[in-house]
């Protein structure tokens, strides 16, 4: 029994019942195909999170939004007052992360592709688009460059999902993705 | 007669005050004795407290009923947490600890003293932190992710309870070379003390990483420390938080092993495989903290395929290995009790009567099923991408924590009330009930928390109608169906919750007394068995002897395979319809 110290003073050359053996065995190919799936991913496939990232003072890169912003700003969301902003096609497009909004709004073209630029000017939240269905963790200090493409038109929204104190559900911001050579 | 009164005499070395259990024959030092009771009630305690917040969170994460003001629902959140996750399971878990050592292994335990001083500081830690949050200003969950701060005593609480939970480790480890020194038992150590130790090991280990990341958080939050980086904080951080994930794992498969072998007399198919693969996890289940960072800035994509697999999955392995054994060492057992008949005869007239079995059985099939399968899914590097931080994440940890770890300790619980309280269970019909009740409710709240997550809802988060947000968005109404049942799930497994800390407080108080004459009947429903406790005779010397053939465990692990498979396929197909990103 288990609760009892084993009979068979020399246990470990006891035989393995051959059933016992093969799970074993299908169970640690199991285990080398799952491990070999991720990295095939990273060879083959199109959704792998970039790991390009910099160290910013979070000061700093607010301003390169705000920079940013000025630069490519096409108008403003509803009545809301936040910046639309419409960067070229391949481009740096910038979303910045502060208690409690995703800043500014992104009018990005379908099909085309961007480099995001993510960081927070004070705690860590998460950029949530949806409902694509994207998660990705945005720290301070950190300035993490991803290269997406969006692949249907249509207005998507970003839900922090970090938990960020007493605003947290307040915490949202907007991405617009429009037809290819729409937006210029 | 023994069982009522300490007797004074020689255990492990030393004048002891000691009584023969009259169950299993073996030696049990009234000062363990007294320390499992105390260490049980205060799990108890606090998994009251705790799973009444879970309610709370629930009803108010279920739109209709939106209960709390957000203020309230983070702080509310923030001991939900920590009061099950941490106190309710470590508390049970030293528990265990001792049980494991000077109990199993028929010895006195090392220092009581200290153990005692270990458990006072868990009290003082826990009730330090518990009002710490309760001032309002430390609603940080149990996580407190830099650079969100709380009031000091947030962290000096979670510091000070570390701490005696090392002590309890030291004093299990001290029991062990007691009992090894003085032969308190022969050859090898059992092998529930075996996993035992596993989860003692991984524990010194995880409290060393909260240590080196909770003493200078507290010191910040002096102000001693101007900076904390924080993904330096949360690297170390889930060194603890990961790990400690799986000293619940070790501790409940082992409670698995005992509870088999308590009421069914199953032995483990091979020792060598079983006690390989808890080796398995000392060797690599210290890994995994990626699986908390894989969409993390700044950490390379190799070492986070590296760690989030644990190697090769070779952790996971050991899991798969128990998912197999277990049942295999069962099946072998009712078949030697004579239940051969056709595939399941053995499964279909087990005693499922017996909350202890029921729960345990419940429990494996649960962890493995919604536990392990989501785990593997959510740590894979890519995968988690659609995951991270949504519900699936609280869905799965409550596949593993609560339906898997929970459930467990709460059949232990029927044992250990006969066992060591010494108190027939009151109200057999309730207790019969309780663990399909919590069983069923914490799949529920699994589940559909699962569900939630695949459409995108947040965790940790007051209004998915973002009524107050500027830019607002409207989550499907598949969302809001989910967390509607997740609600009705969560009252289930409430009362469910209830019956448990009734019937056990209920017992302890008033149950009937166990005497040497109604021992083993105090135990439970269990069923007829060719050899009585103890005689060996006809069980053969190893649990896989003379078995060529557990049919009915076969098919249970190749249905548990195409289900895991499939699941995982599925999720990288959606992948795979993805924006690209990279
Ligand atoms: C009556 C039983 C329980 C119910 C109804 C329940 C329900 C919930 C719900 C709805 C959440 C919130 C998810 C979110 O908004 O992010 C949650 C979080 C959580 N639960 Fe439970 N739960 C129960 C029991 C338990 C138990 C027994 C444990 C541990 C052993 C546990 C561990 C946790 C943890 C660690 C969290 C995460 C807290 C955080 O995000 O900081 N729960 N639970
Ligand atoms: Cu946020
Ligand atoms: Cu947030």
């Amino acid at each position: 029994m288990a609760v009892r110290s084993p009979e068979v003073r020399i246990w470990w050359n006891e035989p393995v019942a051959r059933g016992e053996l093969l799970w074993i065995f299908i169970a640690f190919l199991w285990g080398l195909f799952m491990f070999f799936m991720m990295i095939y991913w990273h060879i083959n496939g199109n959704q792998n999170l970039s790991t390009e990232t910099y160290r910013v003072k979070p000061d700093d890169f607010v301003a390169k939004v705000e920079s940013f912003v000025e630069k490519y700003k096409v108008g403003e969301e509803g009545d809301t007052g936040v910046p639309v902003v419409a960067p070229p096609p391949g481009s740096d497009v910038y979303m910045l992360a502060r208690l409690w909004e995703f800043w500014p709004v992104l009018q990005l073209e379908k099909g085309q592709s961007y480099r995001l630029h993510l960081s927070s000017a004070d705690w860590q939240h998460g950029f949530s688009l949806q409902p694509v269905n994207i998660n990705i963790q945005v720290h301070p200090g950190y300035e993490h460059v991803l290269t997406i493409t969006p692949t249907e038109t249509g207005v998507f929204s970003v839900v922090c999902n970090e938990y960020c104190g007493a605003g947290h559900h307040t915490m949202t911001g907007r991405i617009r993705v429009v037809e290819s050579g729409a937006g210029r | 007669m023994a069982t009522a009164s300490g007797e004074l005499g020689i255990i492990g070395g030393i004048a002891a005050r000691f009584r023969t259990c009259p169950v299993t024959r073996l030696r049990v030092d009234l000062a363990a004795e007294r320390l499992i009771k105390a260490n049980a009630v205060a799990a108890v305690v606090f998994l009251a407290i705790g799973g009444l917040m879970g309610l709370l969170v629930a009803l108010t994460r279920w739109p209709a009923v939106h209960l709390l003001d957000s203020e309230a629902f983070y702080q509310v959140l923030t001991l939900h947490g920590l009061n099950v996750l941490l106190f309710w399971i470590i508390f049970f878990e030293i528990a265990i600890l001792y049980f494991a050592s000077a109990v199993l292994l028929n010895c006195r335990l090392a220092t009581p003293r200290l153990a005692w001083a270990g458990f006072g500081l868990m009290v003082m830690g826990a009730l330090l932190t518990d009002w710490a949050v309760l001032q309002g200003d430390s609603s940080v969950m149990f996580t407190s992710y830099v650079p969100m701060q709380a009031s000091p005593n947030f962290y000096l609480g979670l510091i000070l309870f570390a701490v005696g939970a090392l002590v309890g480790c030291a004093v299990f480890f001290g029991t062990l070379v007691i009992a090894r020194e003085e032969r308190t038992y022969e050859g090898s150590v059992p092998l529930v003390t075996f996993g035992a130790i596993t989860a003692a090991i991984i524990a010194v280990f995880t409290i060393a990483s909260g240590a080196i990341i909770l003493i200078p958080t507290w010191l910040w939050s002096l102000g001693y420390i101007g900076h904390i980086d924080t993904l330096m904080y949360k690297l170390v951080w889930w060194g603890m938080g990961h790990s400690s994930q799986q000293i619940n794992v070790s501790a409940h498969v082992a409670v698995w092993y005992a509870i088999a072998a308590i009421l069914l007399g199953a032995k483990p198919l091979s020792e060598k495989v079983s006690r390989t693969a808890f080796f398995l996890y000392i060797l690599f289940l210290q890994l995994a903290c990626a699986h908390h960072l894989l969409v993390e800035p700044g950490l390379s994509a190799e070492w986070k395929v590296f760690n989030t697999s644990y190697a090769l999955y070779l952790a996971v392995l050991g899991s798969m290995i128990h998912g197999m054994t277990v049942p295999g060492s069962i099946e072998a057992a009712q078949r030697r009790n004579g239940y051969v008949h056709g595939m399941f005869e053995w499964l279909r007239k087990a005693p499922w009567d017996n909350p202890a079995f029921a729960g345990m059985f419940l429990s494996l099939v649960m962890f493995g099923f919604i536990g392990g399968i989501s785990g593997v899914v959510l740590g894979t590097e890519q995968l988690n991408i659609m995951m991270h931080n949504t519900l699936y994440v609280p869905g799965h940890f409550h596949g593993t924590v609560v339906a898997g770890t929970t459930l467990a300790f709460m059949a232990l619980t029927y044992l250990v009330l006969p066992l060591i309280f010494r108190r027939r269970v009151i109200w057999p019909t309730l207790a019969k009930w309780q663990p399909y009740l919590f069983g069923i409710g914490a799949a529920g709240i699994s589940l559909f928390m699962l569900g939630a997550g695949t459409l995108g809802v947040p965790r940790r988060h007051w209004d998915i109608t973002l009524s107050d947000a500027i830019l607002s968005f409207d989550f499907q109404p598949a969302a809001y169906l989910m967390l509607g049942l997740n609600g009705l799930f969560a009252l289930l497994a409430t009362v469910g919750g209830i019956l448990y800390v009734l019937v056990t407080v209920g017992t302890v108080l008033f149950g009937e007394k166990v005497t040497e004459e109604n021992a083993l009947a105090a135990l439970g429903p269990m069923p007829a068995r060719v050899a009585e406790a103890g005689g060996s005779a006809q069980v053969g010397r190893h649990g896989g002897e003379g078995l060529v053939h557990l049919p009915g465990t076969y098919v249970l692990v190749g249905v548990f395979f195409v289900a895991f498979a499939l699941y995982y396929f599925v999720n990288w197909k959606y992948l795979s319809e993805l924006w690209p990103i990279s």
